[in-house]
């Protein structure tokens, strides 16, 4: 087995990133006009790492698929950005900031890298306030913070429910200033079809321009891979349509180890489920658990009345209710971190009590926090003796202005005014943690090419907390790369333009070139749809919530064969010299049932519960944790870095010890 | 319900287009419209023929991708929304329903729904920016006090996802409510003082040149805009231009 090598910095954790940052090399301005670096995707880690480094001088060429880099998906994000800014005098600290990322991460991220992103935090809401974003402020025209899950302070900066659009416009308009000086040329409506390598190092990629079809060559000295998460090979996520794993595939394919594939974050509060014509779900931010209280009803009776509409949620008194997170939880309450509120859902759910007529919703309720608020403004605005209707007028005036756009568009799908009646919402899978494994400086398996944002596996163990992703894409584009890949473009200063005639670049142009050919003449009976949402379907039965070795073991039986069917029976119509929808979908979804079966493997392979990922045959037996996640980690506190080996199912594992010496290792207790 | 689509079809920007009629049945008042589209697209390749190309992705009325002008009207009938997030309980059984690609000569058909809105890239490039490299050094956040209602306004302007509603939606293709509101939003802010004139005359002139009309204040822009921009931002775009056009003179 190879010897992973982490490359974390020596000395006191505190000081490593400093350390590091004044060892490694660095180019100087002249040699970085000589220097090019091809970024593919342009979210908040691809978008920041592209203006970055721009603006240092490197010749920076960036990919996006959607028609501009304003449209990557980290636009959706709603609820806010973590910063140890600590300006709410709550003892908020950087090492506040890594502990509770650590723990809520449940011990499978790296110290050193965690560490690190907490040091940089506070510079991101530095630079995004100079860059112009609007985040909420106070009266006295100070930053506003706001509650997360899995967390004792208030450390999240928030813009509305629209923070992460807020803060990819500001990267956008930093990368608008770079493409308006030529520092960037943007590939908009391009897809990275495969990475190029020569001797062995990163040297290029082939891109789609999916306008005309063309296969391009595109060279430059290092390539670095920033294109999400890999949510949609469920099918049914939070992920925009477009959202594909197929470059950090493609980059796996060719030798980048890919880590933890099975840890995946399912989100507790999404609109439920409606019916077979769903192609998406959607999130209801984080930030509502602030002053949404989730509960479902006590009693079997009351289930079944509010399923045959004969009763009404809110005619149920407070007796009546199960506060299940309140009950289970009460040192963190309605925000425990979000794998633990998720299966929450799923043990009341499972128990029968989901309260729509799927059985798989749980009521998230603002009356509470309506009255509180409304008391509080008349108590301000010097109404005496208010009326009940006053109150609860007033209240929902302070809870539109928090979360009004989350509420307009709970109205528009579920048409239910959430003001009047609790809201319904379920699970739904949302961010992946695992993704190409990278050492410290962010760079993967194959030289010259990295990996940032969510597409890398680094800093958030096997769960996510809230309002981490924003933070961790910033951190990686505006504050990591820039500095660490440097480091290695510094033996490339005399080297020159790649040149894209070369056999390498031929042969991964021809290999792109065939293989959009196959899809177009196998000429099949099923849509590409048919074969994504049969994939979906396994993976949500199978490795979703809960999994189980003779389940996960099926799960990879079952998609090489769908994979199989795939490729002899699916029908994509059109050619591949045309913009053809269609075709963009099928080779992504061909490179999703390829990862679902690592996917399911990895999940096999890790025998113990952890974070988002819950095994049924390792849970507590006893004990006032009874019945939570039981972590195992004599046997699994490492990184499983999967090496592809021609096929998903026969990838070779490859373990990255885990080492603690700052925090110690506990059992998560939310209690 | 039962419907009758009128669809924009048009091989790639140099054909012609024209309107072509699909019948679609048993679509759930609960479908979004584009998951309405997708039940005639699956439909299209079970038939052998080919998926009508339109532009999507989030889904949830916040990446701007999606367009559509369907019933003479860009992203639908309802109100505060994008197409994505229009639902089919807006339309009746039976109903004919026209679906058409977002039309100005500044966002030319790429193929049947989808356009070419680079026009409103080279904008953004124009200006549309605060020249800040990023830095390890920036000052404290908090060092930088902003009057709540100065960062709101902002904030209200900073909500445009960039989709190009008001162009398709204006008799005169103006792109005004587009560039009023990134112009507003750096207007409002401390940050934004320093290249204040010079990007309200450049974001502009770049408008000009990509072809866009002028306004003539009808209002339909705000109607239709789906996160409710309000033209008070194109009034306010006006006087930033005039006084930014006089000073500049000096």
């Amino acid at each position: 087995m190879t010897k992973l090598d982490s490359k974390i910095p020596e000395g006191p954790i505190k000081d490593k990133w400093t350390n590091h940052k004044n060892h490694i090399n660095v180019v100087n301005p002249a040699n970085k006009r000589h220097i090019d670096v091809i970024v593919v995707g342009t979210g908040l880690a691809g978008g920041s790492a592209a203006a970055s480094l721009a603006e240092m001088g490197y010749n920076v060429k960036a990919f996006a698929y959607q028609d501009s880099p304003r449209r990557a998906h980290s636009i959706a994000a709603q609820g806010g950005i973590n910063a140890a800014k600590n300006y709410q005098n709550d003892g908020d600290s950087t090492y506040r900031l890594f502990y509770d990322t650590v723990k809520g991460g449940d011990y499978r991220s790296r110290e050193g890298n965690v560490y690190r992103l907490a040091e940089v935090s506070g510079n991101i809401i530095d630079q995004c306030v100079a860059q112009g974003v609007p985040f909420a402020r106070e009266y006295g025209g100070l930053l506003d913070n706001r509650s997360f899950g899995g967390v004792l302070v208030s450390r999240t900066f928030y813009a509305k429910g629209q923070t992460g659009q807020q803060l990819l416009l500001g990267a956008y308009s930093a990368m608008s200033r770079q493409i308006g000086k030529g520092k960037i040329t943007m590939y908009n409506r391009h897809e990275m079809m495969d990475i190029v390598k020569v001797d062995g190092k990163a040297r290029g990629i082939i891109a789609r321009n999916l306008i005309t079809g063309e296969i391009e060559k595109h060279s430059a000295h290092a390539v670095v891979i920033a294109s999400g998460g890999y949510g949609n090979v469920f099918f049914l996520s939070t992920n925009a349509m477009g959202s594909n794993a197929s470059a950090a595939w493609k980059i796996h394919k060719k030798g980048a180890y890919f880590a933890n594939p099975c840890y995946t974050q399912i989100h507790p509060t999404c609109v439920p489920r409606s019916g077979d014509f769903q192609s998406k779900l959607t999130l209801m931010s984080e930030s509502l658990r602030n002053d949404g209280r989730i509960w479902v009803p006590k009693n079997m009776d009351d289930v079944m009345a509010i399923r045959e509409g004969k009763k009404k949620p809110t005619d149920l008194s407070e007796d009546e209710r199960d506060y299940y997170l309140e009950r289970r939880y009460p040192a963190f309450g309605n925000l425990v971190p979000r794998d633990v509120a998720s299966r929450a859902a799923k043990e009341r759910c499972d128990a029968g009590y989901g309260v729509n007529a799927t059985g798989e919703a749980v009521y998230l309720d603002f009356k509470s926090a309506i009255n509180r608020y409304g008391k509080e403004k008349a108590l301000v605005t010097g109404v005496n003796n208010p009326t009940e209707a006053q109150i609860i007028e007033l209240g929902e005036k302070v809870v539109e202005e928090k979360y009004g756009n989350l509420f307009q568009m709970y109205e528009k799908i579920v048409d239910q005014n959430p003001y009047k009646t609790p809201m319904m919402i379920y699970p739904a899978v949302h961010y992946t943690m695992g993704g190409i494994w990278c050492d410290y400086n962010l760079m993967t398996t194959i030289p010259g090419c990295y990996a940032a944002g969510e597409a890398n596996f680094s800093d958030h163990g096997a769960n996510r907390l809230g309002a981490s992703a924003l933070m961790q894409g910033l951190a990686d584009g505006y504050f990591v790369l820039p500095y660490t890949i440097g480091d290695y473009l510094a033996d490339d200063i005399r080297t020159g333009a790649i040149p894209t005639d070369s056999k390498e670049f031929n042969d991964a142009a021809k290999e792109v070139t065939d293989r959009l050919e196959k899809l177009i003449n196998i000429k099949g009976s099923k849509s590409v749809d048919y074969f994504h949402k049969k994939l979906g379907a396994i993976m949500w039965d199978k490795v979703g919530m809960a999994r189980n070795a003779t389940g996960l073991t099926e799960a990879m039986a079952e998609i090489k064969q769908i994979r199989e069917e795939f490729w002899s029976d699916v029908r994509v119509p059109g050619n591949a010299n045309e913009l053809n929808p269609e075709l963009e979908k099928a080779g992504r979804v061909a490179d999703f049932l390829e990862l679902g079966e690592l996917f399911a493997k990895d999940a096999l392979n890790r025998n113990e519960s952890c974070g988002g990922h819950f095994r049924e045959e390792s849970v507590e037996l006893d004990g006032e944790q009874k019945g939570e996640a039981k972590r195992n980690d004599k046997d699994f506190a490492y990184v499983a870095a999967w090496e592809y080996k021609g096929e998903p199912g026969e990838a070779v594992l490859h373990k990255e010890e885990l080492t603690f010496n700052d925090i110690e290792l506990k059992q998560r207790s939310y209690k | 319900m039962n419907l009758t689509l009128k669809v924009w079809r048009q091989k790639d920007a140099k054909s012609k287009g024209k309107l072509e009629s699909y019948p679609v049945s048993g679509i759930s008042e609960h479908a979004s419209f584009l998951e309405m589209m997708d039940v005639l697209n699956e439909q299209l390749i079970n038939e052998g023929k080919e998926p009508v190309a339109f532009d999507h992705d989030c889904r949830e009325g916040i990446c701007g991708m999606c367009s559509l002008y369907i019933n003479g009207e860009a992203h639908g009938p309802d109100r505060g929304v994008t197409t994505c997030q229009l639902h089919m309980r807006m339309f009746k059984d039976g109903d004919t329903i026209y679906i058409e690609p977002f039309r100005s000569k500044a966002f030319p058909v790429l193929k049947d729904l989808i356009v070419d809105r680079g026009s409103f890239e080279r904008i953004q490039q124009a200006g549309g920016f605060i020249s800040v490299n990023t830095s390890g050094n920036t000052q404290d956040a908090n060092s930088l006090p902003i009057a709540k209602p100065m960062a709101d306004k902002a904030m209200d302007a900073a909500t445009c996802i960039g989709c190009g509603a008001c162009v398709a939606t204006c008799k005169n293709s103006s792109a005004m409510l587009f560039v009023a509101a990134k112009v507003s939003q750096y207007s409002y802010l401390p940050q934004g003082q320093v290249e204040r004139k010079e990007r309200v005359l450049n974001m502009v002139d770049q408008m000009d040149k990509e072809g866009f009309g002028n306004c003539t204040n009808t209002g339909a822009c705000e109607v239709e805009c789906p996160k409710g921009i309000s033209l008070e931002f194109i009034a306010r775009m006006n006087k930033e231009y005039s006084s930014a056009s006089v000073k500049a003179e000096n």
